[in-house]
């Protein structure tokens, strides 16, 4: 049957069945591929996105669960103060290195900083425990979380 | 820095076949020429048979190789060697511009087509990502190849104001005249510097003169990976394009018996379920909608020969062949009398199980099959392979295959192997249209080839000091080589060339130098050795390099078992190993740097542990 669901501000009807996961509604009905496939069995953290500013994974999220709520992606996470300051720690510290993992990790390091501002390392671990980086990029991640609490400002930069 | 087209779909790819191995080295391979869309191109001059059949191509007289500077400027970098997360999209490019006095922000990268004739890696032989030879391969080459365009920018400027090219010099995308202050920017110079002769010495900058290589420079590719833009294997899409789920036998060696199709052709979304010999694959309008409908199929499969196999007859089998005696891959000195005088002796076996690759994106590949060609979209390391592979299951010549590469979500070895882009040929010949066939986690684990399962039994022999006098080291287990080689020797004299006098040696003598490599030469004083390898393929499945290769299983043992000497001889482990290294000085360094940076001896809290290890690889 066909479902609304608002991604990034925007509605998009598709025509799916309930149980279809968010994740491939998002990759191969509406085409946005910035959100990963890694296990399907929410395991690994690639295909993580927001709802409702909570980190979910989208691979085991039926379209007929998500409702009238707001869905953002890796697509749009930018527009998000967190977001924004996340992506330039990202850079600043050249966290990624084959870079697939990464959508799902900057997405759960955004809902973390936009719920803690300040979050501890025992706060970094429980909310980053569930993405898996298979090339090893945990320690960056980690350093790039704490830059990005301590930056301030919209422009991302650091205060 | 331009970031949304920095991977920007390589639509026309020029390269170009030869029809014979071309015994010929890679400077002569250097040619300049005039680039289709105007400019300079660099690129190799070889039997050129046009590969791209496409009309725009009309008139592209010269093949891609690494260099591509357009009239307006833009400079375009041609990426031969993957980016799976090792940083090649960012050396290669550093190799590229200091030579070619660009700035990284001033590039762009394209990925490039199949061509072992063009891109063939210098250490190999064929166009192929692996072993830790990006760097090592390309250091020269690359700068050679940036330094000549270089060269061809300053001259034609030279002419154009007709003063001394030795007063001219490059930098920042132009070339100026030093004692007037003219510029010209390089895209103003690209037909001209087209037209030059290429240039008979190329002078490569003294390294202290680098301004990029030896820094850290950014990655060229985290802008697209922290935004969602960046476009791994997984991420193509193509007009028309279906979505595939397969499932191959369970049992390796197994074949399909008989697929119950009822259920699944209800599932909303499903187009088709494809047979294979030994897989079946549902095809629908979304990933989903093929993994219910693959949930729904009645499979029968006939397990074949391995159906009862267990790791324990795997082992077992092991356990017997480390038995024989093995080709000998060093012997040094006389191990058994050294053993027999030995003070204290110590042996161990070690065993490490099988491993999958279990890149974070699983296998994939999409695929549109025609009459007439060919289309893979795929990441993979062996571009050519995947052309090859392709071919041979259409039956198309190699030509008519068009491989577009992708970033590589993980690599680690996985995307050596061409048999997930062989599968998804074998099911895109039997859809109307693009298919996108995409592994599940299960399936990717199950379905990998995995690092061989080892069976290394190690003894040595110390002396009433505890300094080991004699040492014997027995790998037994799979020969990822002797089945690459096999695939490899037939295709090419090159391959040979590159491999190298020795290794030809120890092929023929059936010494898998993988293998044993981190084992045959540890770096420490060992008088008597003698270690050899014993081959013994496990039944039915498949073997292939793995992250770090030899090395990863070598390290392991040896350096756990210098670790039971240190016991043994009841000395500090970091000191046990440096007393071993009084003729490997470099080692030695390594190895108290290490120590320094750990604060070894210092105490630690309770439940942690410190250890430490030294191995020598890739060097």
């Amino acid at each position: 049957m066909a479902y609304t669901i608002k991604v990034n501000a925007v509605d998009h009807s598709v025509d799916v069945d309930g149980d279809t996961p968010l994740l491939w509604v998002l990759r191969d009905v509406l085409g946005m591929t910035g959100t990963k496939f890694g296990c399907g069995k929410a395991l690994c953290g690639a295909c993580t996105v927001l709802i409702d500013d909570a980190a979910a994974r989208s691979c085991i999220t039926p379209i007929d669960s998500v409702g009238a709520a707001a869905i953002t992606t890796i697509e749009a996470i930018g527009n998000t103060l967190s977001g924004k300051k996340i992506q330039r720690a990202w850079l600043d510290l050249d966290v990624v290195q084959c870079g697939y993992c990464q959508s799902g990790q900057i997405m759960s390091a955004s809902a973390l900083l936009a719920s803690k501002p300040n979050p501890s390392d025992a706060e970094i671990d429980d909310a980053m425990s569930g993405n898996i980086c298979r090339c090893g990029t945990y320690v960056r991640i980690r350093e790039a979380i704490k830059q990005a609490a301590r930056s301030t400002g919209t422009d991302g930069s650091r205060g | 820095m331009c970031c949304s087209d920095r991977f920007g779909f390589v639509a026309t790819a020029r390269a170009s076949e030869a029809s014979r191995d071309a015994n010929l080295s890679r400077r002569a391979f250097l040619a300049a020429g005039t680039a289709a869309g105007g400019g300079l191109l660099l690129s190799v001059e070889l039997p050129a048979l046009s590969r791209n059949a496409n009309a725009s191509d009309a008139g592209a007289f010269a093949p891609n190789a690494f260099i591509r500077i357009g009239r307006d400027g833009q400079v375009t970098l041609i990426m031969h060697k993957v980016e799976m997360g090792q940083g090649t999209y960012t050396s290669m490019p550093m190799l590229l511009a200091e030579e070619l006095e660009v700035d990284l922000s001033q590039v762009r990268l394209e990925h490039a087509p199949p061509n072992d004739q063009l891109y063939a890696e210098p250490l190999f032989g064929v166009q192929e990502t692996g072993g830790s030879t990006s760097v090592r391969g390309n250091w020269e080459p690359l700068r050679q190849a940036g330094a000549t365009a270089r060269i061809l920018l300053e001259a034609a400027a030279a002419q154009t104001w007709k003063v001394d090219a030795n007063s001219c010099h490059a930098a920042r995308g132009e070339v100026i005249h030093g004692p007037s202050g003219r510029r010209l920017s390089y895209g103003a110079l690209a037909d001209k510097a087209a037209a030059l002769p290429l240039p008979r010495n190329i002078p490569l900058k003294d390294p202290k003169d680098f301004k990029l290589i030896g820094t850290s420079a950014k990655r060229l590719d985290a802008p697209d990976k922290v935004n969602g833009t960046a476009k791994f294997g997984i991420d193509v899409k193509v007009p028309g394009m279906k979505f595939a789920v397969v499932a191959a036998c369970p049992v390796f060696g197994g074949r399909l018996a008989s697929v119950d199709d009822s259920k699944a052709k209800t599932i909303k979304g499903m187009h088709q379920v494809v047979r294979l010999d030994d897989a079946v694959a549902a095809v629908a309008d979304h990933t989903w909608a093929a993994k219910k409908g693959l949930a729904a199929l009645d499979i029968r499969w006939d397990e074949g020969p391995h159906a009862k196999l267990s790791t324990r007859d795997i082992v077992q089998q092991l356990v017997t062949a480390s038995q024989r005696s093995g080709v000998v891959a060093r012997q040094q000195g006389d191990p058994g009398k050294a053993m027999a005088s030995a003070a204290q002796k110590l042996e161990a076996v070690y065993e490490v199980s099988f491993l999958a690759h279990a890149t974070m994106e699983p296998a994939n590949c999409t695929v549109h099959v025609r009459p007439d060609g060919c289309d893979v979209w795929v990441g993979t390391q062996v571009p050519t392979f995947a052309q090859t592979a392709a071919a041979k299951v259409t039956g198309l010549p190699p030509k008519k295959v068009e491989v577009h590469n992708h970033l590589l979500g993980g690599g680690f070895g996985r995307r050596l192997e061409v048999d997930f882009i062989l599968r998804a040929v074998e099911i895109a010949k039997q859809v109307a249209g693009p298919v996108k066939v995409v592994w599940t986690r299960e399936e990717d684990i199950q379905h990998d080839m995995y690092r061989p399962y080892y069976y290394d039994r190690i003894a040595a022999g110390l002396n009433e000091r505890g300094k080991p006098v004699a040492w014997t080291h027995r790998v037994t287990g799979s020969s990822i080589m002797a089945r690459v080689t096999s695939e490899l020797f037939p295709k090419t004299l090159r391959v040979m060339r590159a491999a190298g006098l020795n290794n030809l040696v120890a092929m023929v003598r059936g010494l898998d130098v993988d293998a044993v490599d981190g084992a045959a030469e540890p770096p420490y004083a060992l008088d008597n050795v003698r270690v050899d390898y014993v081959r013994e393929e496990p039944p039915g499945i498949p073997t292939a390099f793995w992250r770090g290769v030899g090395p990863t299983h070598n390290v392991f043992v040896v350096e756990s078992f210098i670790d039971e000497l240190a016991a043994a001889a009841k000395q500090d482990p970091f000191e046990y190993r440096r007393a071993l290294l009084d003729k490997s000085p470099r080692a030695k360094a390594v190895l108290e740097l290490a120590a320094k940076r750990a604060g070894w001896g210092r105490p630690l809290p309770s439940g942690s542990g410190r250890g430490i290890s030294l191995l020598h690889a890739f060097g």
